[in-house]
């Protein structure tokens, strides 16, 4: 088999599963509605090294970074770590150590900000993978493994070089003879997602952009969700039609306010691109982008005791500006 | 009157958007020039955004830097998931994608995603995000810096499908619907021969030399026979441009 270098090839060894596994993985679980309230440390545990874990949200929309601060801090290392697109989070992720592969169809910050340094150091030089799909191939991806199917056919990705590197199987329709690319499943041991809101049971609220998360949550063997607010339970039946995810998909809830700050949440902050552009700036000046990558996490994720002193670092003046700008 | 290559550029991607027509805009120009056509001559042209928007209305002053954040969702008539967004491509429903690419080829295919070999990558670009499913599924607009650099004879990576090899090529992959319209670039405008499926030098910028075009192709670039000059953008679309970017965050002065 050619390697393509970019990805583990293993595409007939095991890279995919049959989806009886991941169908008596959820089915086993206690499904009742019990208390899942825990802390962000508690939360932290259900992810293990080398796992596969789906973050939600797109692009710097709804980053769990409490979540991947704790995650972060507590040096779990060699994640598989899959996204519909990511963003600034992507560079502490890798130079933190806790992700090896990326799986997702964009890796850096935004558009307007160009390459990422990080990126390109560590890609380029082979310290991580990134296995390139498109946007729509991870949400479909993400789909299928909702749907309990282990592959779904689309007519993207065909004919490009993705196709390529992924080794992207593809079938002609029975029906109408026409070629077909079939996008594998992706069942993720763990997805975390931030939402807006979500009762002590997982019961799950999103606002606005939904991005995946959906299909992610129910395609993940388990999932952990921080949301800006638990409510009770009246709260959630009083508006199910905005229920994006029910509390049987869901393993962990915790409370965090501000739990994407400083990127975006759909009603309640704005992202802080001025924070962002100072962290780009950063680059210039340092010795090398690992440098103020590495200065970046200790001032912000190891140097801080707990998420409220990391919200501190920003300033109260800032939260209320770019929450008040969510709100108009 | 005076405008600046980014100027013009953004110019003819907002004429090329016609009233009642989709369009999956991305950041940057696209946004710029979709919001410039809707006050123009398209005032039902409907925007997608790919984060999961439908006809949003983005204010002048509160333009998202991204196709992925709460300002390019305020105001929309629905805001589907992600991936239902994209279907909308898939599905049919959507006339014209905008895509860039570090490199372009002769056949319209982009790469966004490895410039050298792919194992040791010179480069390692930040990938797809939505082109690749763009591409795939609508016929498309690209606008770009016309440079030697980037208008190669073959590119290295294929992130999102053009005509492919040429020919029949593009169908035969299985991509039924789409694919490349024009090119809008700072000294023209190029167009695809029908058969063969290769870039055509179809209309040149005022004041340009369509061998400057020429010269700055990787590869002998062709030029139509009924070769036309670009119209000058107009004071109206010059204004509306400006006061959509006063600062010029998202037409960048090159």
């Amino acid at each position: 088999m050619k390697n393509w270098g970019m990805i583990d090839m293993e595409t007939k060894s095991g890279r995919y599963t049959p989806s009886a596994v991941p169908w008596a993985e959820v089915n086993v679980k206690n499904k009742g509605m019990r208390d899942k309230r825990v802390s962000l440390k508690e939360a932290t545990q259900l992810i293990e090294e080398g796992c596969h874990l789906a973050v939600g949200g797109i692009q710097y929309n709804r980053v769990p970074i409490a979540i991947l601060r704790e995650l972060i801090r507590a040096g779990k290392k060699g994640l598989t770590v899959s996204r519909a697109l990511m963003s600034f989070e992507a560079d502490f992720l890798l130079v933190s150590g806790v992700m090896k592969t990326a799986v997702t169809s964009w890796l850096s910050g935004a558009v307007t900000y160009g390459l990422s340094p990080i990126v390109r150091v560590y890609m380029e030089s082979k310290r991580a993978k990134f296995e390139e799909w498109s946007n729509l191939a991870i949400g479909l991806r993400y789909m299928a493994g909702a749907m309990g199917i282990p592959c779904i056919p689309a007519k993207v990705i065909l004919g490009s070089d993705i196709a390529k590197l992924v080794e992207l199987k593809t079938l002609v329709c029975p029906y109408t003879g026409e070629q077909l690319a079939l996008i594998p499943a992706l069942n993720p041991d763990v997805a975390v997602i931030h939402a807006q809101r979500a009762d002590q049971y997982g019961n799950v609220q999103i606002d606005g952009i939904t991005a995946m998360d959906m299909d992610m949550a129910k395609a993940a063997k388990k999932v952990i969700v921080t949301a800006e607010r638990i409510v009770p339970t009246e709260e959630i039946r009083r508006t199910p039609e905005l229920t994006r995810i029910p509390f049987f998909c869901v393993d962990a809830v915790s409370e965090v306010p501000f739990g994407a700050f400083p990127y975006d949440c759909y009603g309640c902050y704005e992202p802080v691109h001025e924070h962002f552009r100072e962290y780009y700036r950063g680059f210039e000046t340092s010795k090398s982008p690992e440098e103020n990558t590495r200065n970046y996490i200790e001032k912000y994720f190891i140097q801080t005791q707990n998420f409220e002193d990391y919200l501190e670092l920003f300033g109260v003046s800032t939260i209320i500006k770019y929450s008040s700008l969510a709100k108009d | 009157m005076d405008y600046d290559p980014t100027e013009i550029m953004a110019v003819c991607a907002a004429r090329a958007l016609k009233d009642g027509q989709v369009v999956f805009a991305g950041a940057g120009v696209p946004i710029i020039a979709s919001l410039a056509a809707q006050k123009l001559h398209a005032p039902s042209l409907t925007i997608l955004f790919e984060v999961g928007a439908v006809a949003p209305i983005v204010e002048i002053g509160r333009i998202p830097s991204s196709a992925n954040e709460s300002r390019s969702a305020y105001g929309s008539v629905m805001l589907p998931s992600t991936t239902e967004t994209l279907l909308f491509c898939q599905r049919g429903f959507v006339d014209v994608g905008f895509l860039g690419g570090a490199q372009i080829d002769k056949y319209g295919n982009l790469n966004s995603s490895i410039i050298g070999s792919w194992d040791r990558p010179k480069v390692r670009m930040p990938g797809s995000g939505g082109a690749n499913d763009i591409a795939s599924c609508t016929n498309f607009l690209v606008v770009t810096w016309h440079e030697k650099k980037r208008f190669v004879e073959k590119v290295d990576f294929i992130t999102s499908p053009g005509y492919l090899q040429g020919g029949d090529s593009r169908r035969a992959a299985g991509l039924v619907g789409g694919g490349p319209l024009q090119v809008i670039t700072h000294l023209g405008i190029l167009g695809f021969d029908p058969e063969r499926k290769e870039m055509v030098l179809k209309a040149i910028h005022p004041g340009v030399d369509p061998q400057e075009a020429r010269a700055n192709t990787g590869w002998d670039l062709k030029v139509a026979d009924d070769l036309v000059v670009t119209e000058p953008p107009t004071e109206e679309e010059l204004d509306i441009f400006r006061r959509l970017d006063p600062e010029r965050r998202f037409l960048k002065v090159k």
